[in-house]
């Protein structure tokens, strides 16, 4: 997965200002997935998930609103759309209550982020593992 | 015991006496908003680390202390936030001339327990009021839940379309047997989209399934990522600050809406309240959300609203929940969903809280549905009282996010829904939805109305849908080919929309054309009068004009003269002798009106109380009243020109009274004041006892018959009447005696 393109300064919201320069993960653009492209069979559902650079576009709007947190968010979203679903899913199970080692968590953290350029969520689960270590959320080595 | 009052005994079976009210017992949580054990506010920073917080030092965090010092608290306001009385910040959320943001801007640099010190100094009508000015959206809004007991999808479907149609923004389902999760998902999407394009929906199941529908295409947001206040209770959920954090932004990594839940007793019903208010808590909760990048929260207690009604000052500590919420913000769905209590007083009474000053969505679950179909425990407000939600809006000029609707125009978006679900269920190779299921569904009161289905089919049936490949673009094009293009638009276009993320923003709802309505585009911008959202114009028309109401002149019959009964003028009235009675009747009577209100027609009106003068051996007399409309003065009027000093006053709706000449015009004899319940026989006593006071007799009690509704319900009728015998007043013609003739 790769970025070519920068999406900087688009006006909010997007949908009415830039309709038809937003591309999907496919890199379609939505005059592409009308209803003749659905009936043909030609739609696929990578051509309705958003994209990265479209979600970092998304958290500069937040920012620029005053919601940084909703911002941070999204760029880790940003990234995560470069991980598949059942690797999500995954991640999160790990992540619950007693469910995982202090070194699985830090291997986790260390495997999205370089297998799925995904540095900003590889650190908030390093700084889960630091927090879980210290505050009793592991799983016992012994379990 | 001393002797039972019948009094407290009878109130002792109301629905407010059927509910727990208890005392405060801090040590488990039963503490509302100020507990003894509630950390004092402090904050240190080291190297632009937070290193004590609320008397707690780093070592001594907890995960979630870890996760509020890291993500939420910002670190260059909180010394000048904290260092600031709280009382000043309290100040600033009434005062009309700081804008929102400089509030949230105060707050952003705040601990838990300073937000809690900041709550003590307002109270129930200043939270109101900053919640006006806090709310995050422009417009306020409402979600709805959507269920039914045999989990039957055509009715589903046709009471999304129903939903949609109301005006709810999002709508929300759950089920009974999990494995049905994927075709109430699919139900309330399709359904929804008939009801109005751009309605956002979501099925509340576990998390893993929730997230799996999502990224099929079946649900548009999320709201089931629950947080609790401590540690225990978290883990108790399976959950940890980060791993609902990773949730949020999994959510949004697939284009999706999601906020949090959280709400005030959870963790002491958990039995994990650490000795804490339920406020402190729930701010702990408000602070992890927004740390955790949520756009969102749905708060106000939810399903645990009984715990903190039980309490002191609980409905106001569940007010500062959305407050705070708002003030951190957070798109909030306010609550009032979960049955809260046996007495309509008390539920209308809390829900004006938020009724009035508008949250994103006043309701986190509004049940459109029969109290018996809501599968989320019973609504506090159900598609019974949807009247009366939306008679209140009329009455207050409020939006609380519905529209009235037609019937006509209702049953037949639910019955579009239903078919378009039979078309989709038949192209996708599902269990048939028969004929006979669309029609129930188009009209039905609950799930009882609708035929049975084959469970055993359809489960296997959903559980192969989970688990195929098929997602959202096979119902558009199922939808498409059986003719429900405009359906399957908007079902696509609810899909493009992830494409483009601008629903992902703060408090993000769709009109009907999927214009989006965020905090970003349409902030609410109140600073006092005339300023922020206002109900006018077309949504006021809308508002104001309910299916029910009517032209005022359509309740009274046209002006016209009493057909059977006619009064010829006599001249300028001559005293007669000390036997006689006047009857003097209003400028109206007869000529104009020709009936009382309570239907009694003039002629035999008039013949009545002819008749119980006579009995009593009076002589009698007509005279027409043209100074004025009031019975007092028709009366007395009649009274003075009366042989005996006896009159009889009547209005031409009916309202009657015996005067006498040397009295008080307000201090009559006797008075008749309930027009809509006098018979003939009350008439005719009235006619009885004048000619006794004339006579000099013992009267007798007149028959009046008792209800108590007649003037709520007649009450524009009277006022029709009674404006006609006012314009029939004519001055110079004074009083005329009148010959009367039956015919």
């Amino acid at each position: 997965m790769t970025n070519d393109k920068t999406t900087k300064n688009l006006t909010y919201p997007f949908g009415k200002h830039h309709r038809s320069e937003i591309p999907s993960r496919s890199g379609k653009t939505l005059e592409n997935i009308e209803l003749d492209n659905v009936l043909a069979g030609t739609v696929s559902p990578d051509d309705l998930a958003i994209q990265r650079v479209t979600l970092e576009a998304q958290a500069q709007v937040a920012t620029e609103a005053g919601y940084t947190e909703v911002a941070e968010n999204l760029l880790r979203a940003a990234e995560m759309t470069n991980i598949p679903d059942d690797e999500i899913l995954d991640m999160y199970e790990a992540l619950r209550p007693g469910r995982s080692t202090y070194y699985q968590l830090l291997s986790l953290s260390q495997r999205i982020s370089s297998q799925f350029d995904a540095e900003l969520t590889g650190n908030y689960i390093r700084e889960a593992a630091d927090a879980y270590r210290d505050t009793g959320l592991l799983k016992m080595e012994d379990d | 015991m001393t002797q039972r009052s019948k009094r407290f005994a009878k109130r002792a079976e109301r629905g407010i006496n059927k509910e727990s009210y208890i005392h405060e017992l801090p040590e488990l949580g039963l503490c509302v908003m100020n507990s003894p054990s509630d950390p004092k506010p402090s904050i240190k920073l080291k190297d632009g680390v937070i290193v004590e917080m609320d008397g707690r030092s780093f070592d001594e965090f907890d995960g979630i202390d870890r996760f509020i010092a890291k993500y939420a608290i910002d670190i260059e306001q909180s010394e000048t936030s904290m260092a600031q009385d709280s009382q000043s910040i309290a100040r600033l959320f009434v005062d009309i001339n700081v804008q929102q943001k400089d509030v949230r801007r105060v707050l952003s640099g705040c601990t838990p327990a300073k937000i809690v010190d900041v709550m003590q100094h307002l109270n129930v009508v200043e939270m109101m009021m900053a919640l006006q000015k806090m709310r995050q959206r422009l417009k306020p809004a409402n979600q709805c839940h959507v269920t039914n007991w045999k989990e039957n999808p055509a009715l589903l479907a046709a009471d999304a379309a129903e939903a949609g149609l109301r005006g709810f923004a999002e709508a929300e389902t759950t089920v009974r047997v999990a494995r049905y999760a994927p075709f109430s998902a699919l139900a309330l999407m399709v359904g929804a989209q008939v009801g109005r394009p751009g309605t956002l929906t979501q099925i509340s199941v576990e998390e893993a399934l929730n997230l799996k529908l999502a990224m099929k295409g079946l649900s548009s947001y999320a709201e089931t990522l629950s947080v609790y206040g401590t540690i225990p209770s978290f883990v108790d959920g399976d959950d940890t600050p980060w791993s609902k954090g990773v949730l949020a932004s999994a959510y949004a990594s697939r284009g999706v809406k999601s906020r949090f839940t959280t709400g005030s007793g959870s963790e002491a019903l958990m039995g994990h309240g650490q000795g804490w208010s339920m406020l402190y808590l729930e701010v702990r909760c408000l602070l992890m959300v927004k740390g955790a990048g949520s756009q969102g929260v749905q708060n106000g207690s939810i399903s645990c609203i009984a715990l903190p009604e039980s309490l002191p000052g609980g409905v106001l500590g569940v007010l500062a929940e959305n407050l705070i919420a708002a003030s951190l913000g957070l798109e909030v769905a306010s609550g009032n969903d979960a049955l809260a209590s046996h007495s309509d007083i008390r539920k209308t009474a809390k829900l004006m809280l938020q009724f009035l000053p508008g949250t994103d969505f006043i309701t986190s679950g509004y049940s459109l549905i029969p109290k018996k179909d809501n599968l989320f425990g019973g609504g506090n407000f159900d598609g019974e009282d949807l009247d009366d939600w939306l008679v209140l809006q009329r009455d207050m000029r409020v939006d609380a996010g519905l529209l009235p609707v037609r019937e006509d125009e209702t049953v037949a978006h639910r019955r579009k829904a239903a078919l378009a679900m039979q078309a989709v269920f038949k192209d996708l190779g599902f269990p048939e939805i028969t004929d006979e299921e669309v029609e129930a569904a188009a009209i039905a009161y609950t799930s009882d109305d609708m035929p049975d289905r084959d469970v055993v089919a359809d489960l296997a049936a959903a559980d192969d849908f989970l688990n195929s490949d098929l997602t959202a673009i096979n119902v558009v094009k199922a939808l498409s080919e059986a003719g429900f293009d405009d359906v399957a638009d908007s079902v696509l276009e609810m899909q493009r929309q992830r494409v483009l993320g601008d629903y992902l923003q703060t408090s993000a709802i769709f009109d009907e054309e999927f214009n989006v309505l965020s905090a970003v585009n349409t902030p609410n911008n109140y600073q006092g009068p005339g300023t922020g959202f206002r109900v006018e114009g077309e949504l006021w028309d809308k508002i104001q004009n309910l299916p029910q109401v009517i032209d005022p002149r359509s309740l009274v019959a046209d002006e016209k003269a009493d057909a059977k009964l006619t009064l010829t003028p006599k001249g300028e009235p001559q005293a007669g002798d000390e036997n006689e009675v006047v009857i003097a009747v209003g400028p109206a009577f007869a000529t104009s009106s020709d009936e009382t209100l309570a239907k009694l027609s003039h002629t035999d009106v008039l013949k009545a109380i002819i008749a119980g003068i006579e009995s009593e051996g009076a002589n009698w007399k007509v005279v027409k009243v043209f100074t004025s409309a009031d019975l007092a003065a028709i009366g007395l009027s009649g009274a003075k020109v009366s042989g005996s000093g006896i009159g009889i006053g009547l209005q031409s709706k009916g309202t009657a009274l015996i005067h006498k000449s040397n009295l008080a015009p307000l201090n009559n004899l006797e008075l008749l004041s309930q027009a809509p319940n006098l018979t003939l026989e009350s008439y005719q006593a009235l006619g009885r006892n004048a000619a006794c006071y004339a006579k000099r007799k013992p009267p007798h009690p007149v028959p009046v018959k008792i209800d108590n509704t007649a003037r709520l319900r007649l009450i524009v009728q009277t006022t029709l009447l009674h404006s006609r015998e006012v314009n029939k007043i004519d001055e110079d013609r004074g009083l005329v005696e009148m010959a009367v003739s039956f015919q």
